[in-house]
């Protein structure tokens, strides 16, 4: 299935600074693994070392958050649109951490 | 030509509790005329002694207040609507303007700075009051915090609070504009303070100067209705989506980095911040503004979105951004949209709950605890 990935932000350098690839895949994972074949790092990014996708990254089938489907199990269809966002916490320059407490 | 002209809420008794009322006349002496014959005493109530429009009654046709057309003189035609809005509802005005008591009419000077919100239909002076009466804190005065922050304070949202410790840096100018370059080396909710007093002085702006953390977040928060988030870092955001939960409060979240920008409403009940991201990015993985840099302008466009959550908010209209998230890119300027879900799981407001208090931040973000200490003068 091909299906186009919008990658935001800081995972944007993991895939050459595209915003916007094509990547193959039958399920998520395997559009990830699809993706790290020709930009390595990028499976790291989004999946630990237990196979499961990182709970900091969100990724969307469409306008769905894949932990509500099947996960990186989720299937994928022709022409799907998957997003990749990873949480962003800019805001004020250096307003202070919370302290320990 | 015939018109139909708004009657406010005290107006009524004298047109029979009657909101709109149609009028003939070619100008708008001539309707308030024939009112007047219908509705005996309506004179009284929008002409002075000198059977002119006291400046606390302001008449609207369409949309555009009559002193800048021509008057009473204002020609009409068929099928326009016109407007009486009195600023003084209730009571003299004693003191010629400035924040009147929460529950008093509005000002002349407030009618007139307001006009162009009091003239919508969603807003009214009702609403115009009810924004003078929200309590709304904002959280970091920097590039979100600043278009925020001044948007409350231009829409007459009678007390913000702003969280903010830092010290105006030459690099935040880039973007934050409540602050300028006489600021630097100034305490930011200083120059927050001052900003917002000369765009708005009847706004109330209360300064909570230090670090927002689990001891001091319940006590903070709990004087607001609403939280607005623009944090740098995932401890305050964690820290304060957690504390708004607990709370019951409204919590508009948004973030931004590089080209990038997400914004969202959390209702208690309705979704978290935990729901979208259970766990924050190990260290170091995302980037700061400071490290990654962020385009100025995306800081408006975000901010902006907020201060208009808030103020659908407190006016209670629209479609809130509530169960969606609404992700901004500048470079392709798309918007984009993500459905934001309650996860049953979560661990603050999911069915079985295991966050039922703050927890210590920097732990869970693996962030080191912040070296600051209160002034000591």
């Amino acid at each position: 299935m091909a299906v186009q990935v919008h990658v935001t932000s800081v995972i944007q350098r993991v895939v050459g600074g595209q915003r916007t690839i094509s990547a193959d895949g039958g399920t998520v994972i395997e559009m990830i693994d699809d993706i790290e074949a020709r930009y390595p790092g990028f499976r790291e990014t989004l999946v630990g070392d237990d196979g499961k996708l990182h709970r900091f990254v969100n990724i969307y089938l469409n306008d769905e958050d894949v932990r509500f489907l099947d996960g990186a199990e989720t299937q994928l269809s022709e022409g799907d649109e998957v997003s990749i966002l990873p949480a962003l916490a800019g805001g004020a320059a250096t307003l202070g951490r919370a302290r320990r407490g | 030509m015939a018109v139909s002209v708004y009657i406010p809420t005290p107006f009524r008794r004298i047109t029979a509790n009657r909101e709109y009322v149609q009028a003939e006349g070619t100008n708008v002496a001539e309707v308030l005329d024939g009112l007047t014959e219908r509705f005996p005493g309506f004179d009284m109530l929008v002409y002075d002694e000198h059977r002119e429009v006291p400046a606390h009654i302001n008449i609207y046709v369409n949309n555009q207040e009559i002193h800048e057309l021509e008057g009473t003189a204002t020609a009409l035609g068929d099928g326009d609507q016109v407007a009486v809005i009195p600023a003084l509802a209730g009571g003299a005005d004693t003191n010629g303007g400035g924040a009147a008591a929460p529950s008093a009419a509005l000002t002349p000077d407030e009618a007139m700075r307001y006009s162009r919100h009091i003239i919508m239909g969603q807003v009214g002076s009702i609403g115009q009051r009810q924004l003078r009466n929200s309590k709304v804190l904002v959280v970091g005065a920097g590039g979100l915090g600043s278009p925020v922050a001044i948007y409350l304070a231009l829409a007459g949202v009678g007390t913000i609070g702003i969280v903010d410790f830092d010290i105006v840096d030459l690099s935040n100018l880039q973007r934050q504009l409540l602050h300028q370059t006489e600021d630097v080396g100034r305490p930011k909710i200083e120059s927050a303070v001052d900003s917002l007093h000369s765009y708005n002085p009847h706004v109330r702006v209360v300064t909570h100067a230090a670090p927002l953390t689990s001891e001091n977040a319940m006590e903070i928060i709990g004087d607001y209705e609403i939280v607005v988030n623009g944090a740098d870092n995932f401890a305050t955001r964690y820290l304060v989506n957690d504390a708004a939960y607990l709370l019951g409060k409204t919590l508009v979240d948004g973030s931004i980095l590089l080209f990038d920008g997400q914004a969202t409403v959390f209702k208690p009940g309705e979704g978290c911040y935990r729901c979208l991201y259970p766990t924050p990015p190990p260290p170091g993985l995302v980037p700061s503004c400071a490290e990654a840099g962020v385009l100025g302008a995306i800081t408006g466009i975000v901010g902006s979105i907020q201060a208009t959550e808030v103020f659908k908010q407190v006016l209670d209209i629209g479609r809130p951004l509530t169960g969606r998230l609404l992700l901004v890119d500048a470079l392709t300027m798309e918007f984009r949209e993500m459905k934001l879900r309650r996860d049953p799981d979560c661990p603050l407001c999911g069915n079985e709950p295991t966050v039922t208090e703050l927890i210590d931040y920097d732990a869970f973000c693996g962030s080191p605890p912040l070296d600051w200490d209160p002034p000591t003068n």
